[in-house]
């Protein structure tokens, strides 16, 4: 805006109405500038409070799977790997269920109406707490899938996947909560980008006599593809840190398995159980935990925003 | 038999195919709303079971035999004064940053770092401003020598709610229209008397949908109070309790739901009923307003 206003510059004008409008010009400066220190001070807070333990363990802190604070041995690994296994199979259930969805909403196959009202369901359920969501998944949905995972382990136990007796809390719950969270943020971008595909490439694919389904699948999705791949991005980052209702459904062990019907970990859930209580240099692994979850969600963000910049759709 | 070409044939293996990709599509939408449906109907019934007049006015009991749970006042006037501190913080953080990057800056280097940093923020998990606060101000009993306090846990949400503040700010005050700024300007009002009179007014509809959009998420957040504001059985009584620990109803949720006795279980699906209840309600009803201020303006 200030690049044509300058008529307004070389106006004449009292001294202190120029001062008022700079000192007003430069406190705004100053608050947005907070941002950039707040991030800063974030990365730097959390870096120089792990660095006793990263000095002590160095990368191997993320290949161990130990955590004693009796000995003083501490490896996030079971952490590190929940938190990637989570959010990664929780991602691959999501995608499909939320393009699919927005699919939905942005064609005709219902009134208008009903779309809008599916549409506004699945973004109110990104405003439910995801305390409650915990809250719920212990006392609703553990129960509910309980059979369901005696039956796949019955069944389907020669996969390593599955090849725990189902305990009460576990990971693949932690997966599926993950999935209710994910799914708005998916669905929302996803049918933004499918709203931002012109009109004229569909009704050219129709033209030349595409089915509804080849033109969604050859024409619309492909031109959509950034800003639902920038979505998916953006959801892997939020499962990443997604810490109240992982946590309350997850069973917190430490102990590795590969096994889904197995209790679990993240990083976030470690912190949120250990943090309160911990002292000494388990603080500080602590903090190390912290700074992998952060380095993973920092990288991830800035990948899924460099994606959107550069692909975003210029018709 | 050529005829038959123009009618819509249902054996063709292109509307077959079409008819299970719709279902499919269909299916997907179901069971995205399923969820929704299900946690909603599930607070209502187990949440709106326990609502009485003493939930509101009682302490919650420690957890242990005895039946009577108490109630979630002290929880519920946390969550009120955790989230008013933080609102305190980012608001005018956030308005103040979101000025400068729309009324102000140039699309130089700083603003698109800023932006860009705005982005990020939004980014970091929210158990990250929780450790972050923790170490600033709660290790460091910073604050006239309290640890774990009300005031920490309000600063640990500001961090949560400044991106979403200073993105509203800036987007709403985008889509004024520049002539509103060069009539302004133009009749001698200077730059600040522009923006604080003409444009934010002008902004003001959508900035606040934004803005009460974020405290209505920020209240909702767990992760960043549980080692920053803690969580305190006791009624809060006047200012000073700010600097001592301090329950919220996100918090009294975690604590109450893994404990193994049924009266604070029922404690916590009455607190989730409240919480879930007002932030839905506000989220409703921004959505109204929302769509009604968009009708008005193409009038």
């Amino acid at each position: 805006m200030e690049e044509k206003l300058t008529l307004f510059k070389n106006r004449k004008r009292f001294g202190i109405e120029k001062n008022i409008d700079l000192i007003f010009k430069n406190t705004t400066l100053a608050l947005s500038s907070i941002v950039a220190i707040v991030l800063f001070g974030i990365i730097l807070v959390v870096f120089f409070q792990s660095f006793e333990s990263f000095s002590r363990y160095g990368l191997n802190f993320l290949v161990t799977s130990e955590w004693n604070p009796v000995k003083d041995e501490y490896g996030a690994f079971t952490a590190i790997y929940g938190t990637l296994v989570t959010s990664l199979l929780s991602l691959l259930i999501t995608i499909p269920l939320g393009v699919g969805t927005a699919i939905f909403i942005t064609e005709d196959f219902v009134p208008k109406f009903v779309r809008e009202i599916v549409g506004s369901f699945v973004e109110l359920l990104a405003a439910i707490p995801s305390v409650v969501l915990g809250l719920w998944a212990i006392f609703v949905m553990e129960p509910f899938f309980r059979e369901f995972f005696v039956f796949l382990h019955k069944f389907f136990g020669w996969i390593p996947l599955f090849s725990t007796e189902p305990a009460g809390r576990n990971s693949l719950l932690g997966i599926i909560i993950l999935v209710v969270m994910l799914l708005p943020i998916v669905t929302s971008i996803a049918r933004d980008s499918l709203n931002q595909v012109p009109k004229k490439l569909r009704n050219a694919s129709y033209g030349i006599g595409a089915s509804r389904w080849k033109t969604i699948f050859s024409v619309i999705l492909p031109a959509a593809l950034s800003g639902i791949m920038a979505g998916v991005l953006l959801a892997l980052g939020r499962a990443m840190g997604e810490t109240m209702a992982v946590t309350m459904i997850i069973g917190n062990s430490n102990v590795f398995s590969w096994s889904l019907l197995s209790p679990g970990y993240t990083i976030s859930s470690m912190l949120a159980n250990q943090f309160g209580e911990a002292d000494g240099s388990q603080v500080s692994s602590l903090f190390y935990a912290a700074f992998v979850l952060m380095i993973l969600s920092l990288v991830v963000n800035i990948f899924a925003q460099w994606l959107v910049k550069k692909f975003s759709l210029k018709y | 038999m050529i005829m038959n070409s123009l009618y819509y044939q249902k054996k063709l293996s292109r509307n077959v195919g079409d008819k299970f990709f719709t279902s499919l599509s269909v299916f997907c939408a179901l069971i995205a709303i399923l969820p929704l449906i299900f946690v909603v109907t599930y607070i209502l019934i187990k949440g709106g079971a326990q609502i009485t007049p003493e939930l509101f006015t009682l302490e919650p009991n420690p957890p242990g035999d005895d039946l009577d749970a108490g109630g979630i006042n002290p929880a519920l006037i946390g969550t009120l004064v955790i989230t008013t501190i933080a609102s305190i913080i980012a608001i005018p953080v956030g308005v103040g940053g979101g000025i400068y990057l729309a009324e102000y800056s140039k699309g130089g280097p700083f603003s698109k770092f800023i932006r860009f940093g705005v982005n990020v923020l939004a980014g970091v998990p929210s158990i990250i401003a929780g450790v972050f606060i923790y170490a600033l101000i709660v290790s460091t009993k910073i604050l006239f020598g309290s640890m774990y306090s009300g005031f920490a846990g309000g600063m640990a949400l500001s961090i949560l709610m400044l991106p979403t503040v200073i993105k509203t700010t800036d987007e709403g005050l985008k889509l004024v229209p520049n002539e509103l700024r060069y009539a302004s300007l133009g009749i001698g009002a200077s730059m600040y008397t522009t923006i604080l009179k003409i444009t934010l007014p002008t902004a003001f509809r959508s900035i606040a949908t934004g803005v009460v959009l974020g405290i209505a998420r920020a209240a909702g957040e767990t992760a960043p109070l549980i080692f920053t504001a803690l969580f305190s059985y006791y009624y809060i009584v006047g200012f000073e309790d700010l600097f001592y620990e301090m329950g919220s109803l996100a918090v009294l949720i975690y604590n109450f739901a893994l404990e193994p006795y049924d009266a604070q279980n029922k404690l916590a699906w009455a607190a989730s009923f409240i919480l879930v209840i007002s932030i839905l309600t506000v989220n409703i009803f921004s959505r109204i307003f929302a769509a009604f201020t968009e009708k008005t303006k193409r009038v």
